[in-house]
């Protein structure tokens, strides 16, 4: 979720405004309660939603992952009828139950949806859906082009002295998913099938990594605008990125490039769900079946600098904004998904029968020791 | 309010009789005047702040579900266990407490002579524009002013463009401890210059000339008649300058290092990661009891003698 880091301060030093309900209003239809990162009910698309469907839409803005899942749950579950839950919050909502199962087969759009995003393991447990897929990114690598020469193809550019003093990862407890998926590469000994789901010892190899690694970084970056600031003002000159960054970078001119190295890379994926208390179960699949088409994808896409699931959006985006299909990754053959492990949270659940991985408090931990 | 209630003042025709009633049995009954005229600032005291504290020091008993994130409304010391056996939280608490220390002291040697050439060297006229540059940066966003540090302090910044200008290395202290003592040093500086010069201004001239008659030479008398008045202006200011550092967590985000984390970044994460609203209150005792302990150092120096 780009946005999120960035608005998680800004929510602290001002209250979220609920986004005003846009003009129709047509009391037949019902309405629906939205929480959603700031940009996602975006007017553009809304009204025109409100027009057809007759359903009016409130949105609240959450700051944070953590605050989504609380709002979710206030006022016993029933004050809000859809969430749009990124990787690292939606295991939590499933097995809080404070969602409900969704039938793919009423979103008419679904079939055209990446075969990455029709049943991804942060919104699908055991084959049941809980919520349709939205829009993701990946963690890119960044790099100064003029200062990182050769170009960099791997990870292993964050964990070498090379650049010593001159790197900037975030400043997140997801970025431990990070080293995990470098040492799946780099010691196969430890047996790490994925990022998300390390037992003690496999934790303590990222971690560790993490902790050689402290000594080379400038910044742990809090706001996308710290990374950008670091890149323009050459304390940093590479490290873990967004696509924001690297946009917002190139239009100020600034000599970067941002890749998926040789060893894939971790990426976010947003889910909208139906919270289980629904009473506008009608107006929420029809909010679900509306944001799936290729225009409205599109649409976000552009708006928020992210890629849409819909296969189909890809031609209307390069209308929107020449090149744009591309530049997000929006037509990547399925190849390019086998190399992005998307958020979910840590769970103590190792998905093999065995119990006794790190769950996400025991990240969040591990995270605050390191920063110390 | 309290001033309509006063009998001395000039009142409506109609409303004279009730008002000098009232304010009759006010005069009579003393406590009543007094109870009438508190009880709304402590009530709100009451409610809005001590409240929250009680609030905090509760929920800092209980704990969180590691995966719901709900809160076990459960009494257990597991939070303070945590936090006393936690290395990383001793580092935490001793890193805030030091450099607010060490911000506090900056501030005192920096603000002591310009309060000092405010109060009693100044004319009126340099006083007045003293005054108001001090408190010219107050008028701008505490943000605006931090960011402007970044500029200042980043590898391209104006400190290394002029560093080179003059020939010398370069400065590494962009994103690093030392820059959040600077910027600290700077943001609260004004907290610190007034009420040190509000007690410089109060010596009277006299005791100076009566230092000076009995022969003691400049030095001895800043020694030992202007510091030990000023003494207690020194700490109401160190007051602020403490307690700000001690509860601040946006200078560390923005301007620290990769060891930076003050004990509000760690509540911060805390809540905001791990929902874990306990944890974060139980550490949040932690400045409260170190600011309590100060205030009692500080009220042996004398600093609330002239309140």
């Amino acid at each position: 979720m780009t946005k999120k880091r960035m608005w998680a301060l800004v929510a602290t030093l001002a209250v979220t405004l609920a986004f005003p309900a846009a003009g129709v209003s047509k009391a037949h239809g019902g309405t629906l309660n939205l929480i959603a990162w700031e940009g996602y009910t975006y007017k553009q698309w809304v009204n025109p939603f409100e027009k057809q469907s007759g359903c009016t839409v409130h949105s609240k803005f959450a700051g944070s992952s953590d605050e989504m899942v609380t709002l979710m749950r206030s006022g016993g579950g029933s004050q809000y009828d859809m969430v749009s839950a990124s990787g690292d919050a939606s295991l939590r909502l499933i097995y809080g139950h404070d969602v409900q199962a969704v039938d793919p087969s009423k979103i008419p759009d679904f079939k055209n949806f990446g075969k990455a995003f029709q049943s991804p393991p942060n919104n699908t447990v055991d084959g049941k859906h809980y919520g349709i897929s939205l829009q993701w990114g990946p963690n890119t690598l960044l790099y100064n082009t003029k200062v990182v020469k050769p170009a960099p193809t791997s990870w292993s550019a964050i964990y070498s002295p090379k650049y010593k003093g001159k790197v900037t990862v975030p400043d997140n407890p997801i970025q431990i998913a990070d080293a995990a998926l470098y040492l799946m590469k780099h010691s196969p000994s430890l047996k790490i099938t994925d990022p998300y789901e390390l037992n003690s010892t496999q934790f303590k190899a990222a971690t560790d990594l993490l902790r050689k690694q402290k000594p080379l970084i400038k910044k742990y970056w809090a706001l996308a605008s710290d990374e950008i600031d670091l890149f323009k003002n050459g304390d940093a000159v590479i490290g873990a990125s967004w696509p924001y960054q690297t946009n917002t970078l190139k239009a100020d001119k600034a000599p970067v490039k941002d890749i998926v190295p040789s060893e894939g890379a971790t990426g976010w994926l947003d889910t909208w769900m139906v919270s289980a208390h629904t009473k506008n179960l009608d107006c929420a699949y029809k909010w679900l079946a509306y944001i799936s088409t290729p225009k409205v994808q599109a649409e976000q896409a552009i708006y928020f600098g992210e890629t849409p699931v819909n296969s189909k959006a890809c031609p209307i985006m390069d209308k929107l904004s020449k090149g744009s299909c591309a530049q997000y990754h929006a037509n990547a053959p399925l190849e390019y998904f086998k190399q992005i492990h998307f958020w979910k949270t840590p769970i103590a659940d190792c998905g093999n029968g065995k119990k006794n991985c790190m769950d996400y408090t025991k990240w969040q931990q591990a995270w605050t020791q390191l920063k110390g | 309010m309290a001033a309509g209630l006063d009998p001395a003042q000039g009142l409506e025709e109609g409303r004279r009789g009730a008002r000098r009633r009232l304010g009759g049995a006010l005069w009579r009954r003393r406590w009543l005047k007094g109870f009438s005229l508190l009880a709304p600032p402590v009530l709100a005291f009451l409610v809005v702040y001590v409240a929250a504290l009680v609030a905090l020091f509760i929920s800092s008993f209980w704990t969180v579900d590691p995966f719901t994130s709900e809160t076990i409304h459960h009494w257990t010391l597991d939070n303070f266990r945590e936090l006393w056996h936690g290395a990383t939280y001793h580092r935490v608490a001793l890193r805030t407490v030091e450099i607010a220390a060490l911000v506090t002291l900056t501030d005192a040697l920096i603000a002591f002579p310009f309060a000092y050439f405010m109060a009693r060297v100044a004319s009126r006229r340099t006083r007045a524009v003293l005054f108001v540059l001090v408190l010219l940066p107050l008028w701008a966003s505490y943000l605006a002013r931090v960011y402007a540090w970044r500029l200042i302090l980043n590898s391209d910044g104006i400190l290394n463009w002029s560093l080179h200008k003059a020939g010398l290395p370069s400065a590494n202290v962009a994103y690093t401890n030392t820059a959040m003592w600077i910027v600290f040093s700077y943001i609260w500086l004004p907290f610190m210059i007034l009420p040190v010069y509000a007690s410089l201004e109060r010596i009277p001239h006299s005791y100076i000339e009566a230092s000076r008659d009995l022969g003691a030479k400049g030095f001895r008398t800043l020694r030992t008649v202007i510091l030990p008045l000023a003494l207690p202006g020194v700490v109401a200011g160190s007051i602020f300058t403490f307690s700000l550092t001690l509860g601040d967590y946006i200078t560390p985000v923005l301007i620290g290092g990769t060891s930076s984390q003050f004990i509000g970044n760690v509540v911060y994460d805390a809540v905001n990661q791990s929902s874990n609203l306990p944890f974060g209150a139980a550490f949040a005792v932690v400045p409260v009891l170190v600011m309590g302990v100060y205030l009692v150092l500080a009220r042996r120096l004398g600093a609330f003698d002239a309140l």
